[in-house]
């Protein structure tokens, strides 16, 4: 079986264009827009500048002292995405996107979100570039995030409540792009992750990639050598794929992507894409899925909201494919352990999903020798989390 | 492509076949009257297993006894992208009494002798592809279903899943938008079966207007392919059915029907039967 000749935005036989033929004309419009404006001097520079001034680029490259100590092995570099404006790696993809909108036209975003942090980042561009914003959000992560729900509202942005399926990140994708199939013209959908169909992979990887230019060159003046390995967690796998990206081609330094066991591999509360999924064809794109043999989309579970998807960016399951990078299941137990180790050991308070990635760095540093390095990327921060991990530790804190 | 005949203008193209190599009846059997002209087909949909399959099996019964010239069968999926709220809810009613796939091609093969006209199944790419697309192709088949109609497999992608379906003798029928444009000339040309021309913009739904400029939509059709068009979404009463037959080669209604199956539940079945014989008298009368 192989993929139609004329399918575009390949990544082996991961990604393609699998969507209703309403929208093939409103991402051909966005493909062509990309191309023009990706290596255009003047869009690159404006974007720099935004990065730079408003989002708070470049990110450091904090070595985490106390925790190398403490572990005793490998030297552990934190990639400080958690210090961008609105507290995350996703203000990288969204200013890209908001501007590339702008150059397009278009005068209203639109975004799904999980723990909401990218709705967060669409809601805080479209607030500086004076568009409408609309965000869809499951009812059920509305829940576990309100701050960020309140946040959206603050910045001017509306959000919308999907009830349908399980009330999450995918329900709030798939919610995303049929109010895109109802208004096209004037709306971009500015979609948070290395997902979708094609060009959005690319695309978002390209606005991701600053995360691994700035380490490589940052870990290369710190060290004088590559790491030996760097860690990001993973859901759809945009800060994962962003700090890959520029390492890619360095073949010994591992790339090590953490997904969410939620409960366990082997249980049925999990979002391990990579260890549980098959190959599939599902919001736009062929890759990794979760899913029955039937093909239904099997409902996850982690303790995180960003990385509660049940599936995986097709760079990501072609990265698999080839062994370039490897993939790793982190429970919930292990990732609230790392979340307060993190805190405790380096006074830094790591986003929940951040913390999975914190999680298997804590396993494989002692196992690593004192001239080597790694880096994880602290995707986002932690504030957000404050209160969920308090009732998981069974504390009746509310936000 | 495997795709040979289906060519434009002054040429004239042999008459499609009205039955499958299965020896099941044709989608152009739909479009074609007794005497060999082409006649208007009404085409309800519905979804596999809500409430129930018994009811499914007299639903698609009482549908072809009614007047229907062509019927959807639709495969539950669990995240149907292009679907409005009512027919999203069809499919979380199907699934949530545990219909599979092989379910689904059991029920065609019961009710298959005992209705006369094409049966085709609307569904999503990841049922055809997590089952295998071949071994789809060939289980379909069999059963004696004459097309498939996947709404998340866009022009560019289409070749993976026509050309195994095409193999089995099943057509993959393709979609137009009102966002299409320049597109259409590309897709029609290598279209099979009937073109099922998307009305308006957004998702499946009863609607109070339609939007989209379907004369144009399938003029542009029709001047690449002889292969018939027929509107979908949106389309409700008996005079949007007219007016959209009379625009194109036949009416498809969906949401309407799924949302009297959704209200009535076991006892739908007359009430759809009911409407179905109006629909499609004021479909044939356009």
């Amino acid at each position: 079986m192989s993929n139609s000749p004329t399918s575009r935005g390949r990544f082996g036989i991961h990604g393609g264009q699998y969507i209703p033929e309403t929208l093939m004309a409103a991402v051909s419009e966005l493909e062509r827009a990309y191309d023009r404006y990706k290596d255009d001097p003047a869009f690159n520079a404006e974007l720099t500048k935004l990065l730079d001034d408003y989002a708070g680029r470049p990110s450091r490259l904090y070595f985490a002292a106390n925790m190398t100590a403490d572990l005793g092995g490998a030297k552990v570099y934190l990639k400080r995405e958690d210090l961008n404006h609105t507290g995350a790696h996703k203000i990288n993809n969204v200013l890209g996107q908001a501007l590339l909108a702008q150059r397009m036209g278009k005068t209203r975003l639109i975004a799904e979100t999980g723990a909401g942090q990218h709705g967060v980042a669409t809601a805080t561009a479209a607030a500086l570039f004076g568009m409408e914003c609309v965000v869809y959000m499951g009812e059920k992560d509305m829940e576990r995030q309100a701050l960020n729900v309140y946040r959206m509202r603050l910045l001017g942005a509306e959000v919308r409540g999907v009830s349908t399926g399980t009330g999450t990140l995918k329900d709030a994708v798939s919610e995303t792009f049929r109010e895109w199939t109802r208004r096209i013209d004037d709306t971009h959908y500015c979609l948070g992750s290395c997902m979708g169909p094609h060009p959005f992979p690319t695309m978002v990887r390209d606005f991701q990639a600053v995360i691994s230019r700035e380490a490589r060159a940052q870990i290369l003046q710190a060290e004088g050598k590559l790491p030996a390995a760097v860690l990001a967690c993973v859901g759809g796998g945009s800060n994962a794929i962003g700090s890959f990206y520029h390492f890619i081609g360095d073949e010994g330094v591992r790339l090590i992507g953490c997904e969410a066991a939620g409960r366990g591999v082997d249980t049925a509360l999990t979002a391990a894409t990579m260890a549980t999924g098959k190959l599939g064809i599902f919001h736009g794109m062929k890759s990794y899925f979760c899913q029955d043999q039937y093909g239904q989309i099997a409902p996850v579970y982690s303790i995180s909201a960003g990385l509660d998807y049940p599936g995986v960016g097709p760079e990501h399951a072609a990265l698999r494919d080839s062994g370039r990078a490897e993939y790793v299941p982190v429970t919930d137990d292990e990732a609230v352990d790392a979340f307060e180790y993190l805190s405790r050991t380096e006074g830094i308070i790591p986003a929940i999903e951040s913390a999975h990635a914190v999680a298997y760095a804590m396993k494989l540093a002692p196992t690593m020798g004192s001239d080597q390095s790694i880096i994880v990327t602290l995707s986002g921060r932690g504030d957000k989390d404050v209160a969920a991990i308090a009732r998981y530790r069974g504390e009746d804190l509310h936000d | 492509m495997t795709s040979t005949n289906q060519t434009a203008g002054s040429s004239s193209p042999a008459a499609p076949a009205l039955t499958t190599p299965a020896g099941a009846p044709s989608i152009a059997a739909a479009f074609t009257a007794p005497d060999g002209t082409r006649k208007k087909a009404f085409i309800p949909f519905l979804t596999c297993g809500d409430p129930s399959l018994d009811v499914t099996e007299r639903l698609v019964v009482e549908m072809a006894r009614s007047g229907a010239d062509l019927i959807e069968l639709g495969i539950p999926f669990s995240d149907p992208m292009a679907e409005g709220p009512t027919i999203q809810q069809a499919n979380v009613r199907a699934l949530s009494g545990h219909v599979t796939t092989d379910d689904v091609l059991a029920m065609v093969r019961r009710v298959r002798p005992r209705v006369d006209v094409p049966l085709v199944f609307m569904t999503y790419a990841n049922v055809l592809f997590s089952y295998g697309i071949e071994r789809f192709a060939a289980n379909a088949a069999e059963a004696g279903i004459a097309g498939v109609i996947l709404p998340d497999v866009p022009f560019e992608e289409k070749a993976e899943f026509a050309e195994p379906l095409g193999a089995a003798g099943l057509e993959l029928v393709s979609l137009i938008a009102p966002t299409s444009h320049e597109r259409i000339r590309q897709i029609a040309s290598a279209a099979r079966g009937f073109v099922y021309c998307v009305s308006s913009l957004g998702v499946t739904g009863v609607r109070s207007q339609i939007t989209g400029d379907v004369g144009e939509m399938v003029g542009h059709v029709r001047a690449v392919t002889d292969v018939p068009t027929a509107v979908g979404f949106g389309i409700s009463t008996p005079e949007q059915a007219r007016a959209m037959a009379a625009a194109s080669d036949g009416a498809i209604v969906g949401s309407a029907i799924v949302r009297m199956i959704g209200e009535l539940g076991q006892g739908c079945v007359g009430p759809v039967a009911d409407y179905v014989r109006e629909m499609a008298e004021a479909t044939h009368s356009a």
